[in-house]
């Protein structure tokens, strides 16, 4: 059941004190975070904060150790990781990659490529495009499914900036048009102090001991008001 | 006509192939030829299951390559060690006790070579309904998980966020891996099974779009492998697992020189 919350709408996962313990190290600890409906959040932190565990974490891809993860019911969720391993010897192209976990007419397919500006590409296999290529599509892959939240890792890595500028417009523009909320990794941190975005920081564990220092809680700075 | 042995073994070869094909290209997608191996090996194991039990020999086998394949499953998400040690300490550990376990019965003439290689003269009337019973329900199985399999072979994750279960349908696959093994036994043996998966998936991937097609086709190639390599097998009274192979590769290098001159002759359009 989808919880009403008077200001921010629906929620849509809620993560509660969450911390992933591995070989007896915290990899990330002490986090807490929403996502509502509409809602951009970013996740930032240095490098071996965390941050991509945490959010695989949240889509419940890894087992959280403490804490614990909710989801609304029969949430679609779009995931956009950073750059995935894909095997040379699979034969797949363009289009049939949108139809891995859907049965989608071609119409929808195109409607989808065209909104992140692969219409022109034509059906070529997927290990033939470029880093930008195929981060786009693996964009268009998420919104096909018309997701109600989309969990980005850095998506404009490995983009240039005129790139980077058009990808995260781009990322805006699609929650608008489907008022989905948005989990995105970012480092860049003039993009993530805008207004209209939460911020959730992740701090590298020193300790495991919560008392040990302060900054080992993290900050979770609204510096939003939702307008 | 049944009663022809070559026939018989044609036939099981047939069927055979037409399975190993798809499962093939997934082990050659997924790189895993030594989770191929492990299984096979866990074969010799499954023959003295089948002695103990007294059961049909493929039914044996099936159980303990299913058995190991369930192992690697569990123990794999322990995440105690890399992956090609944890096949390796389950692939020769079942190989050992299945050694072990067969020389407790020296009574029974058991044909290791055959075992191994594979024996043209070895195939029954009952294998045949086995093999191609089990081969139905494995190709019904695999076009039932088909979507997720090639889901979770492009990504596991992706998959998992999709809500696909990759790691159910990879436990399908493993099972389905077991029946090939068994069903293999008395065509190319254990020891060179992996090569009928894998020999005819790369030969025909230059040459495939879709996985859907690389499928096919290599269930086609592995077929044609199989009836060459029998024939070449009952003309000059080879073991069949190798004659099967070797026909296979053969294969596999005359497209590679196909494709080297057709690249040579138009080199815009490769």
């Amino acid at each position: 059941m989808p919880q009403e919350s008077e200001d921010k709408g629906i929620k849509l996962v809620s993560a509660t004190n969450i911390g992933v313990n591995k070989g007896g190290r915290w990899i990330f600890r002490y986090v807490d975070l929403d996502v509502y409906e509409g809602e951009l959040v970013y996740v930032v932190g240095a490098n071996g904060s965390g941050k991509t565990t945490c959010i695989k974490t949240v889509l419940g891809l890894i087992a959280c150790d403490e804490g614990s993860v909710w989801h609304a019911a029969g949430l679609e969720i779009g995931y956009v990781p950073q750059r995935i391993a894909v095997s040379p010897t699979l034969p797949i192209t363009v289009r049939r990659m949108m139809n891995l976990a859907g049965r989608f007419a071609a119409a929808q397919i195109e409607a989808a490529l065209e909104a992140v500006g692969l219409e022109r590409l034509g059906d070529p296999q997927i290990t033939t495009l470029s880093g930008g290529e195929f981060q786009r599509l693996l964009l268009a892959r998420a919104l096909i499914h018309k997701p109600g939240l989309l969990v980005l890792d850095e998506p404009d890595q490995g983009v240039d900036l005129a790139g980077s500028d058009a990808l995260l417009e781009l990322i805006n523009k699609i929650r608008h048009d489907l008022n989905c909320g948005v989990l995105m990794i970012s480092h860049d941190l003039d993009r993530v102090m805008e207004p209209d975005s939460d911020v959730v920081v992740l701090i590298p564990h020193e300790h495991d001991d919560p008392l040990a220092s302060y900054a080992a809680k993290p900050v979770n700075l609204a510096c939003s008001s939702q307008t | 006509m049944l009663d022809d042995f070559f026939i018989r073994a044609l036939l099981a070869g047939i069927g055979l192939a037409i399975v190993a094909g798809p499962l093939g290209c997934f082990i050659v997608w997924r790189r895993l030829a030594y989770f191929g191996e492990t299984i096979a090996h866990s074969a010799l194991l499954g023959v003295a299951f089948a002695i103990l039990a007294e059961l049909d020999l493929m039914i044996g086998i099936f159980a303990a390559a299913s058995l190991v394949v369930v192992l690697v499953y569990m123990l794999e998400r322990q995440e105690l060690m890399p992956i090609d040690s944890l096949l390796g300490l389950l692939s020769h550990g079942a190989l050992a006790l299945g050694l072990l376990t067969l020389s407790f019965f020296p009574t029974f003439r058991i044909d290791l070579h055959g075992l191994l290689f594979g024996n043209i003269l070895a195939v029954s009337k009952q294998d045949l309904l086995v093999i191609w019973l089990g081969g139905t329900i494995a190709i019904a199985t695999l076009l039932w998980i088909w979507k997720p399999l090639v889901a979770a072979t492009l990504n596991e994750e992706l998959a998992a966020v999709s809500g696909l279960h990759p790691d159910r349908t990879k436990l399908i696959f493993g099972v389905l891996l077991a029946a090939v093994v068994a069903a293999a036994i008395k065509i190319v043996g254990v020891l060179l099974i992996v090569a009928l998966l894998i020999i005819p998936a790369v030969t025909i991937r230059p040459f495939s779009a879709s996985p859907e097609s690389m499928a096919v086709r290599a269930a086609v190639t592995g077929l044609a492998a199989v009836v060459g390599g029998l024939y070449l097998s009952a003309q000059i009274d080879t073991p069949t697992g190798p004659s099967i192979v070797l026909i296979a590769l053969l294969a596999f290098v005359l497209s590679r020189l196909a494709l080297t001159m057709f690249r040579a002759r138009k080199p815009q359009n490769p």
